[in-house]
């Protein structure tokens, strides 16, 4: 037998050490929708609780709102549950198309190409543009998915020191030679929740004939004044040449992904892109949702604009009772605690006074770096935001972190 | 060789290290210690390509060869003439 006991005996073992070092992921069961208030069933087996979600990326409080069910309910009646086929072989629905040309629109770009994910989007993107005679220049935290794309290319690849402008212009000499050279950035960091500087990028990208790729997974929806993403809030619509972005978050959760830039990359992903060559598309009830939630969007920044108060409120509260944050402005806040246990004793805490907030730490976020990464929606009402608020606090006080600086909270919890 | 390595050392420094205070060696593992990822390897190849006037095959170019400045000097010396 191929799987024998010697061979499940090493990923036991690799398991049991994942478990020991406390780096093991288990799932929470939420027995609800997708909102502010879910009910959750953890650890395993035990009672539901009612609790806040603080970690979800439903920024626009789209994932369960009843127009957008509504839709993916007609578009499940009209044009049925699953393809099975690809696009180029009868994968292809009008709506498909409809869902491209849409996004192109939202986006201001030039064309779009739907992929099952961003992930996708992102593995498939760069085999499909460059070549060995190219070079990709990442900034240094840009997300795992692009990294792995990147590994799937074969041109040149190098990395520049977190939205260090200075660095990058430093790799655009030394790779000047090349043919093409692409600029790769996040829009907004998930981790961190600040903004690439787009604009610098742009200047950067006309000085050295390089190109501009920006994942907006963490934007598109809500970040600019129209919600159309840090391409908008940097001034640069319509200059950047290649946008990855996802319908997993901000555009009503389900799944999904795009490229959308200048018309012939779109045309090449469209010829060379694995990902989307080889896997069927968005499914249809999907992609009616979706259709629904830009509809939503283009005809009123009303839901980005109470996020906007929504984040400007929480930031605001947790500052003044005392916590650590990343300096930003996105709905992405993470609350720093540095050490790695503290910051699963606190998440564990949280949810006992009935918040759900996540800790991350290495290897997700840099050694000593570990916190809570809380999220806002437009889906969180102030009362919701009011007593998270009062939970942290007195989560806070229980672990004398309030009002301490970093040095201090690292005196007492080490990194 | 001493004065290569100074030089290999500060590149190191400059580019990979995001914070001042962390302290790096000649023999400091840099690729195996998760200072620089293999990724970023690229920067510092072409930065001795073009320092000293080399052509470094890929093959050569290896994280094993790369791993502390020690390691970095003696492969370049196989390339100056």
């Amino acid at each position: 037998m191929g799987y024998s006991d010697k061979v499940r005996g090493i990923y036991q073992d690799q398991i049991t050490a994942l478990r020991d070092a406390g780096l093991l992921k288990q799932e929470r069961f939420i027995h609800s929708a997708q909102a502010a208030d879910i009910e959750v069933e953890f650890p395993t087996g035990s009672s539901l609780k009612k609790v806040i979600n603080m970690c979800a990326n439903n920024y626009l409080g789209l994932s369960s709102h009843p127009d957008v069910v509504k839709a993916a309910h007609e578009g499940l009646d009209s044009r049925g549950y699953g393809m099975s086929s690809v696009r180029f072989i009868c994968g292809t629905q009008d709506i498909h198309h409809e869902l491209e040309r849409r996004v192109t629109e939202f986006l201001g770009t030039e064309d779009t190409i739907l992929f099952p994910s961003c992930m996708d989007a992102n593995a498939g993107v760069f085999e499909a543009i460059l070549t060995q005679d190219d070079v990709m220049i990442s900034d240094r935290l840009v997300h795992a998915s692009i990294v792995d794309g990147i590994r799937l290319c074969s041109a040149v690849h190098d990395t520049f020191k977190h939205s260090n402008m200075e660095h990058l212009e430093e790799k655009l000499q030394l790779h000047a030679d090349k043919r093409f050279k692409v600029i790769i950035t996040d829009g907004v960091f998930s981790m961190d929740g600040d903004t690439a500087k787009l604009d610098q990028m742009v200047a950067l990208g006309e000085k050295y004939d390089a190109m501009v790729f920006v994942d907006e997974s963490h934007a598109s929806g809500f970040i600019g004044k129209t919600g159309r993403g840090t391409h908008e809030k940097c001034g640069v619509m319509g200059k950047i040449d290649i946008i990855t972005t996802t319908f997993g978050k901000a555009l009503g959760g389900a799944s999904g992904g795009c490229v959308s830039g200048r018309r012939e990359l779109v045309e090449m992903c469209r010829q060379k892109a694995r990902p989307y060559l080889f896997s069927n598309t968005i499914a249809p009830v999907v992609v009616s949702g979706v259709l629904k939630v830009l509809e939503i969007l283009s005809a009123s920044t009303a839901r980005r604009d109470k996020l906007e108060a929504n984040t400007a409120y929480w930031r605001k509260g947790l500052t003044e009772a005392g916590f650590l944050l990343k300096e930003g402005d996105t709905p992405i806040v993470p609350v720093m605690l540095f050490n790695a246990k503290l910051s699963q004793d606190v998440s564990r805490d949280l949810y006992q006074e009935g918040v759900y907030a996540i800790g991350f730490f290495f290897p997700v976020v840099p050694q000593g770096q570990a916190r809570i990464r809380t999220q806002i929606s437009a889906g969180h009402e102030v009362h919701h935001l009011d007593k998270a608020l009062a939970a942290f606090t007195k989560v806070g006080k229980k672990y004398n972190i309030l009002g301490k600086t970093k040095q201090e909270i690292i005196d007492m919890y080490g990194m | 060789m001493d004065e290569m390595k100074d030089i290999v050392l500060k590149y190191v420094i400059a580019e990979y290290l995001e914070d001042d205070t962390q302290e790096i060696t000649y023999d400091t593992p840099l690729i195996s210690g998760g200072i620089v990822d293999s990724f970023s390897m690229v920067s510092l190849k072409r930065f001795l390509e073009n320092k000293y006037k080399i052509s470094i095959p890929d093959d050569k170019a290896t994280p094993e060869a790369f791993d502390s400045v020690n390691k970095i000097v003696t492969l370049v010396r196989e390339f100056v003439k």
